[in-house]
């Protein structure tokens, strides 16, 4: 798609809402530059959900907010190509950033106690957006924000809308969040963790909530977490992320029935059940997350992997499609006998993965 | 399988610590980062040259009697000489010569600065560290004379005190002791309570060590870095505070040099004799300037909850 | 809240009692006889008797204590031996030119270091910030004993921008005047605060700037100059108000010293005055008000404290 020349903002008919292209996000740091996101491609329609799973260090949470374009102003290189609704998002000015965040997308973060400023009272956090965005005077968004405080299902909205953070509790305060997130009604949410931090049950009832405030507005969500069950039954679409790149993504039934890639296998294998007799042990996996600012040169995943050969640990697989369309993963031996890719000859350049 | 929702990784706190480290400003690596490169910045050379500073001055005023130096009091019949090489620093209105009295200036500054403080210590520090320590009726009780103490601000109390007892070098350098004792007292205090409350003091005292072994052990190497990087500036306050008292007439008797007398002297001559206001402006700037830059990069440096991007 | 404030209120009358305590032994224990002062060291001792017993001061000093509380809780902070004036009257003539000397400077502190402490946490150690950092540590080495006489030699005595020491004239008198007289010594005293103020503020916004609710505020779209203003800067303005207790205690030593050097008659100079003349009564009296302004300063910014902060009275 030739969309180089493409700034009009205007949202594309038929094309999908979120597009992103080779998405690399460095950090400079003193170590060395550290590739927390390493070429990222994902598209997303309206009204789906993508499931981003992952350990912590997979630079799931850098992906989240690097499409948004929410990373701090310097040390920070960021490349490729985040289309959201028509409008480039890498590379555009501030002011520009500045008018898509809160409007057409925005973020529920992971801690509710620590998002919310602790000196304001939350109505007016949930003001806030609306007045910037949609130009609605004092009042008009305070009503505005109490009606939405009680479709978050927070009781007694018109009170509650002048109490301080700390007056609430763990699940209130992330329902406050999320109403802020939905002021202005965005056409993407990009949820980080939004249920970590919360008690167990609580962590149902606030999914439950997205689930159906994002029907109702036929809102797309991209689902960052490290819970592989927060996403088995709420996205449509699940990707697997590991040392800043994806892996293996798939509609969910497909991840889970016709998995490719070792790690997800593992991922999935480490999953205690019900059905499991009572001191089991846990399947943890081997080894840890790899140094992002010192990447091994074959698969990233190859030193803890089961099945890994010697090619695994030379050259980077490709991200390849499966059977079913939609399903890519980068494996030079997939599970499931199915051929993996063609692995390049001797001389050949390096593989396209590389930076 | 989805109704078991149990992390993938081992349990880690979700507590803000975690929060931080994957919300902060270098995403998922932040863990590392910090683990890394820390809170420890480098000091820079430009610390260690005001260290090297100060250590220089408290030298030369520790060894001024060794040096070869003309007797700082000593009235020649060279007036208002400008720097010359039998007087580096020229003389002033009554002949006595300028770098002697400005390095036996320091030896009274230096003294008074460091004597009040480490008298402040003695007093506010020992106290603030048993009251935090203790915590309880003590606390309460020491806590409401500190602020009591705080109430009469120094210079006032020190004026008063030091005009009807007189000013001798030993009182003046007790009675601003005294009075930064209230200050080093909360200081300290505090500094003590965010530790005493910590687990490895109380597994200490479990294993049976006394209060003064906890004290000294756990407690006190914990809070020594916010003690010294606070005792540099308060020295550096109290030298200003000297000089104050010098300009009212309070400090250390004539003809003997202190820096806030030569500065009070030389307001006469400013016209006529910059040189005996510069040189003790010059070396009280100098000293101050490195206290004040050391006290406070030790302070960030150790200080954990100071992170710098 | 209302229970946390009467707790305050009997701590501040319970810290007042003492303080009095205090300011009345800190005069009368010291050495040195009032009679002396009044009737001259060659006197009799008889006449030195008899003076004693028309002041009370034969009386235990207990006793004596007692009285002179009833007499200060009544507004009678007695009578100077040397001017015959009221102390009270003194003060009350001097306490004037001490307000509008902390006023003003205080405004033009915040004026300077509030925009400049904003400024300069938006970009940590870029070069706005290192020029800021580096000129206050430079002004925190130049007491204000060093800057005062400076600044009147280049801006009265060279420049003739300001007039020069002793040049004050009350507020009712004439209001220019006035201010042109006191624009000088609140330029020198708001430097030291400057320092203060920048510094406390700067540290406190960039540790702001660091949490997680900025970033919220950012993915709203805020502005900067929204973010910084409206969610950074009501938190961290906290150690300011913290502060405002250990400033005024360097803010009244530093007019003082001001004072003195460009002759304002406020309380510094009258002080520094009546000590000169062992004039103990005012001496008292002096330290009295000042004492009871502080604690009640002190109160004031520990009440402010949860106005700010709404977190505080929680805990």
């Amino acid at each position: 798609m030739s969309t180089a020349a493409e700034t009009v903002e205007h949202p594309a008919e038929g094309r999908p809402l979120l597009e992103v292209r080779d998405l690399r996000t460095a950090f400079r740091t003193p170590r060395g530059l550290v590739q927390a996101v390493g070429g990222v491609s994902l598209t997303l329609e309206a009204g789906q959900t993508l499931g981003v799973v992952g350990e912590s260090g997979s630079g799931k949470t850098v992906l989240s907010r690097s499409i948004m374009g929410l990373l701090p102003l310097s040390g920070v290189e960021r490349s490729g190509s985040v289309r959201l609704a028509g409008t480039e998002l890498v590379g555009a000015s501030p002011a520009t950033l500045r008018s898509q965040w809160g409007s057409t997308v925005s973020m529920v973060f992971q801690d509710p106690m620590t998002s919310l400023n602790p000196v304001m009272r939350v109505g007016k956090q949930i003001a806030e957006p609306l007045r910037l965005h949609l130009g609605l005077g004092r009042n008009e968004a305070m009503a505005t924000a109490v009606a939405l405080l009680g479709q978050v299902g927070i009781p007694a909205p018109e009170d509650r809308a002048r109490a301080y953070p700390a007056e609430l509790s763990g699940g209130m305060r992330q329902r406050v969040v999320l109403a802020i997130a939905l002021a202005c009604s965005p056409q993407l949410l990009l949820a980080d963790e939004p249920t970590t931090g919360l008690d167990v049950t609580v962590q149902a009832q606030i999914l439950d909530l997205l689930a159906s405030l994002q029907a109702e507005r036929h809102m797309a969500v991209i689902l960052v977490t490290h819970d592989l069950g927060v996403v088995a039954t709420r996205a449509d679409a699940i990707a697997v992320m590991y040392a800043g790149a994806i892996v293996e993504q798939a509609p969910t039934e497909v991840l889970f029935s016709a998995t490719a890639m070792p790690y997800t296998e593992a991922l999935l294998g480490s999953m205690p059940r019900l059905a499991d007799p009572t001191h089991t042990r846990l399947r943890a996996i081997d080894g840890r997350p790899p140094d992002l600012a010192r990447l091994p040169a074959g698969c990233a995943f190859a030193p803890r992997c089961p099945y890994a050969q010697p090619l695994c640990r030379e050259q980077r697989p490709p991200l390849v499609a499966a059977e079913h369309p939609e399903h890519r993963f980068a494996c030079w031996f997939p599970l499931g006998g199915r051929p993996g890719p063609e692995p390049p000859a001797e001389d050949a350049p390096t593989d396209p993965e590389d930076p | 399988m989805a109704d078991h929702a149990v992390p993938l990784e081992p349990v880690e706190p979700t507590a803000s610590v975690s929060t931080r480290a994957s919300e902060g400003a270098l995403g998922a690596h932040a863990a590392a980062f910090t683990e890394v490169s820390g809170t420890r910045k480098r000091l820079g050379w430009f610390f260690w040259a005001c260290l090297g500073w100060i250590g220089l001055t408290i030298l030369l005023a520790l060894i001024a009697g060794l040096l070869p130096l003309p007797d700082p009091n000593n009235q020649t019949a060279v007036i208002n000489a400008g720097p010359s090489w039998s007087h580096l620093f020229g003389t002033d209105d009554l002949g006595r010569d300028l770098f002697s009295r400005v390095i036996y200036g320091a030896r009274v500054s230096l003294v008074i600065g460091f004597g009040s403080v480490a008298i402040g210590l003695a007093l506010g520090g020992t106290l603030g560290m048993l009251a935090g320590y203790r915590q309880g009726v003590t606390d309460t009780v020491v806590n409401a004379a500190s602020y009591v103490l705080l109430a009469f601000p120094a210079l006032v109390a020190v004026i008063a005190i030091l005009a009807f007892w007189g000013n001798a070098e030993w009182k003046i350098t007790l009675i601003i002791g005294f009075f930064t004792a209230p200050v080093i007292f909360r200081i300290v205090r505090a500094a003590t309570l965010t530790y005493a409350t910590r687990d490895f003091v109380t597994a200490a005292k479990a294993q049976g060590a006394g209060d003064l072994r906890v004290l000294g052990r756990e407690i006190l190497p914990n809070i020594l870095p916010t003690v010294v990087s606070f005792t540099l500036i308060a020295v550096a306050t109290v030298v200003v505070l000297e000089g104050s008292l010098a300009f009212l007439g309070l400090s250390v008797a004539a003809p003997t040099a202190s820096w806030g007398n030569m500065l009070n002297e030389g307001r006469t001559y400013l016209q006529t004799n910059i040189w005996i206001t510069l040189w003790p402006a010059l070396a009280m700037f100098f000293f101050l300037l490195s206290l004040n830059l050391v006290g406070d990069r030790l302070r960030q440096h150790y200080d954990v909850t100071d992170v710098k991007l | 809240m209302g229970r946390y404030l009467a707790k305050r209120l009997l701590a501040l009358v319970a810290i007042l009692f003492l303080v009095s305590l205090g300011t009345f032994f800190l005069v009368h224990l010291l050495p040195g006889d009032p009679t002396v002062t009044i009737l001259g060291p060659n006197d009799t001792a008889q006449n030195r008797a008899i003076l004693d017993a028309q002041l009370g001061l034969n009386r235990p000093l207990v006793l004596q204590y007692f009285i002179w509380l009833g007499h200060v809780l009544q507004g009678n902070l007695g009578q100077s031996y040397i001017t015959h004036e009221t102390v009270t009257s003194t003060i009350a003539n001097a306490f004037p030119i001490d307000l509008e000397l902390i006023v003003i400077s205080q405004v033009l502190a915040l004026a300077v270091a509030v925009p400049l402490a904003l400024l300069a946490a938006r970009k940590p150690n870029g070069a706005l910030d290192q020029i800021s950092t580096g000129s206050t540590f430079a002004m925190l080495a130049l007491p204000a004993f060093v800057i005062a006489p400076l600044l009147v030699i280049v801006f009265s005595v060279h420049w003739h921008v300001f007039p020069g020491p002793a040049s004050y004239v009350p507020l009712s008198t004439d209001v220019w005047t006035n201010l042109h007289a006191m624009l000088l010594p609140s330029i020198v005293l708001a430097l030291g605060s400057i320092v203060v103020y920048y510094r406390l503020l700067r540290n406190d916004l960039i540790a702001t700037l660091q949490e997680d609710f900025i970033t919220m505020a950012r993915s709203k779209g805020l502005s900067n100059r929204r973010i910084m203003v409206h969610h950074a800067l009501r938190p961290s303005s906290v150690s300011l108000v913290a502060s405002a207790g250990i400033t005024i205690s360097a803010l009244i030593t530093g007019a003082f010293v001001v004072e003195y050097l460009l002759q304002l008659p406020g309380l510094g100079y009258v002080l520094v005055n009546s000590i000169d003349q062992v004039d103990y009564i005012v001496v008292q009296g002096v330290v009295l008000v000042v004492a009871v302004a502080v604690v009640l300063i002190n109160f004031l910014c520990d009440f402010l404290f949860t106005v700010v902060d709404p977190r505080i009275t929680r805990g």
